[in-house]
């Protein structure tokens, strides 16, 4: 807690030097801000977040309509409508998770299971 | 030390409010005057007036006449049949997917071209809130991503905050540069979140099919257009068989159609008019209630025998319609519109209170150069949030001091307001910070205040031709005009803000914010947690 709070109980009027800090702070890696591998993680998270998020959310949609005991008209717009909370949660996920791997990993695992569910109710078919 | 969920939130509003907040900033706006689109067409249009009752039938067949002259092999027709306060016929077509949308508007009594002056009115805001004024596939795209970081940014904003409900209360304009906006910010975020998260959610569904098609590709097989008709959206539609062939009046069917459904008949859709199996379309007004559905019935082109009518809606697909009703808020009354018209502004007012809160926060010190990040970002603000209402009020005193006779007047119109926002936004980059927001918020204000004198004295014996058509209009711009100039003054009264500042009362360290606006939330004081 100690860094974190340095940074939280900085007079108002310290300045960049302080907003650096707190900010320095973010990097769950320890990494500074300004350097290089910083901006790549976060760069890393954001295209994970984009494209991993998208792709979970596209994957959940897929199987929910063709599993959905709905008539499947009622099946792809209730998943339509859920695919957006489902990326959201998977982008906040990806910047809450400690490491940018940690977040790959488990996303990887969340597309992996919704892909092979959609393969096994012949989804790719 | 480990980091906590917080404060990787506090990060995550920061930084995804910062990217999509100068786009967002004019959706919100663009957005907010749509709910009142169709009063910004009467008032870009004085020349039409209202009142006697219009023959629809004929304005339809008149409408196909014109049609059948100019576009004979369109792939459709969509005729916008007048409507008691709006007389008005309104034509678009296409001859493919591709090439932008062909538009015309018709006097519904004779078929020739309209008297009304040439604009795009108020569905060219209408259109930029979604579109962009972008080819409309990029527009859709670039506008959802925003609308889906928005979501993140909501999302993360209010896991960021501690004290969601006591931020309702708290707005210490006079206590420093930073907490005066970031509470300002607080106030205008949380006090509409309801709408904010509602907004930016049903915006995102009402082109959910183009977002995610996924569903339809997997349960249809791509058929978007067997989905849309399972689910009771459209009736069938027949695909062209290649011979020509002609359409029927256009009259008998709307009578037809009048007769089968109480709601008001609004349009009426050709599917390839110049073939043997041309399909008429009569769409009705959504019927009272939440859910946007159109109720239409299907008719044969060639001989109008009807093919059928929309299906069975089920509670998921109304559901989903619910969403789209809610967005477009075509349901409510007078009040609740105008409520959701503020809470609009709310919402813009919390994305440049943001936007600003960034800059604030990382002032540079005395003597310390400003990195170029900063200024960018700082000459966007101006740009973004004071050059749009400079571009908004061009855009209408444009339309009333352009000839109306001038060639390709609704292109100009929005040149203007392309003009006139590009212009400030570049100044803003030549001028020193608070001067530009100043003497732009200033223009702003002397644009808006100006708009019902230039239109009382350019369209005199048409704005007070019966009883003041444009009382609201105008009023809606003096209250614009006199807001701009407040906030032009408050600007003005700001002296260069210095980041040293006063001694900080002693004991409540932790309330004073360093660093990321959320800081002060994200600090963990272990009194406010105990409370």
């Amino acid at each position: 807690m100690t860094e974190r709070s340095a940074a939280g109980t900085g007079p108002n009027g310290t300045g960049k030097a302080e907003a650096d800090k707190a900010e320095a702070a973010m990097s769950r890696t320890g990494i500074p801000r300004s350097g290089l591998s910083y901006r790549a993680a976060v760069a890393g998270r954001v295209v994970l977040a984009a494209l991993g998020g998208y792709g979970v959310a596209a994957l959940c949609t897929a199987l929910l309509s063709l599993t959905l005991p709905l008539v499947r008209s009622e099946a792809v717009t209730v998943a339509t409508l859920a695919s957006f909370a489902i990326m959201v949660g998977a982008v906040v996920y990806v910047f809450a998770a400690r490491s940018l791997a940690r977040a790959a990993l488990g996303l990887g695992a969340v597309g992996l299971l919704l892909g092979g569910g959609l393969w096994l109710v012949n989804g790719f078919a | 030390m480990r980091q906590g969920f917080r404060q990787s939130m506090a990060w995550l509003h920061t930084w995804s409010g910062l990217v999509v907040g100068w786009v967002l900033f004019a959706v919100f706006v663009t957005g907010a005057a749509s709910y009142y689109r169709a009063e910004i067409s009467e008032w870009m249009r004085p020349e039409l007036q209202t009142g006697a009752p219009i023959d629809a039938g004929r304005a339809a067949d008149l409408a196909a006449d014109y049609l059948r002259a100019k576009a004979p092999a369109a792939q459709g027709w969509f005729i916008g049949l007048p409507q008691p306060d709006k007389p008005v016929t309104e034509l678009y077509w296409w001859n493919d997917l591709v090439s932008p949308l062909q538009h015309a508007l018709l006097d519904p009594r004779t078929g020739a071209p309209s008297p009304a002056r040439d604009t795009q009115g108020g569905d060219f805001l209408y259109r930029f809130h979604f579109e962009l004024n972008m080819p409309p596939l990029w527009g859709r795209w670039i506008v959802g991503l925003c609308a889906m970081v928005l979501l993140v940014a909501l999302v993360s904003g209010i896991v960021t905050h501690r004290r969601i409900f006591a931020d309702f209360f708290t707005f210490r304009r006079r206590k420093s540069l930073q907490r005066g906006w970031l509470d300002a910010h607080n106030v205008t975020g949380v006090l509409a979140l309801p709408f904010h998260l509602m907004i930016a959610y049903t915006g995102i569904v009402t082109l959910a099919p183009m977002y995610v098609p996924w569903g339809i590709t997997a349960a249809f097989k791509g058929d978007e257009t067997r989905f849309f008709v399972e689910a009771g959206l459209s009736p069938e539609v027949r695909l062209p068989v290649g011979k020509p062939g002609s359409i029927v009046s256009l009259a008998p069917l709307v009578a037809t159609a009048q007769a089968r459904v109480s709601e008001p008949l609004e349009h009426v859709a050709v599917y390839n008019p110049g073939d043997a199996a041309a399909t008429i379309v009569t769409i009705f007004e959504e019927p009272k209630g939440l859910a946007h559905l159109h109720p239409q019935i299907a008719f044969d082109g060639a001989t109008g025998a009807e093919l059928g009518t929309t299906g069975l809606v089920r509670p998921a697909t109304r559901i989903s319609a619910a969403f789209v009703g809610l967005h477009e808020a075509h349901f409510a009354g007078p009040a609740l519109r105008a409520l959701f018209f503020l809470c609009g502004l709310m919402g813009a007012a919390a994305i440049a209170s943001g936007l600003i809160l960034w800059s604030v926060a990382r002032l540079p010190k005395a003597g310390e150069r400003p990195g170029l990040g900063f200024r960018l970002v700082r000459a966007l603000n101006v740009g973004a949030v004071a050059g749009l209402p400079v571009g908004l009020a061009a855009y209408f005193l444009a339309n009333r001091l352009l000839p109306v006779g001038v060639a390709g007047r609704a292109d100009l119109e929005v040149r203007i307001f392309f003009g006139a926002w590009a212009a400030i936004a570049l100044a803003a980059l030549l001028r020193p910070h608070l001067r530009a927001w100043r003497e732009a918020l200033g223009l702003a204000s002397l644009l808006f205040l100006a708009i019902p004198v230039v239109s009382a004295l350019t369209t005199g014996a048409q704005a007070f031709d019966g009883a003041a058509r444009f009382l609201g209009f105008d009023a809606a711009m003096l209250a614009t005009g006199l807001l701009l100039a407040f906030a032009a003054s408050e600007a003005g009264r700001t002296r260069p803000p210095r980041r040293a500042e006063p001694a900080v009362p002693a004991g409540r360290p932790a309330q004073r914010a360093a660093g990321t606006p959320q800081a002060r939330s994200a600090a963990p004081a272990p009194a406010r947690r105990r409370a």
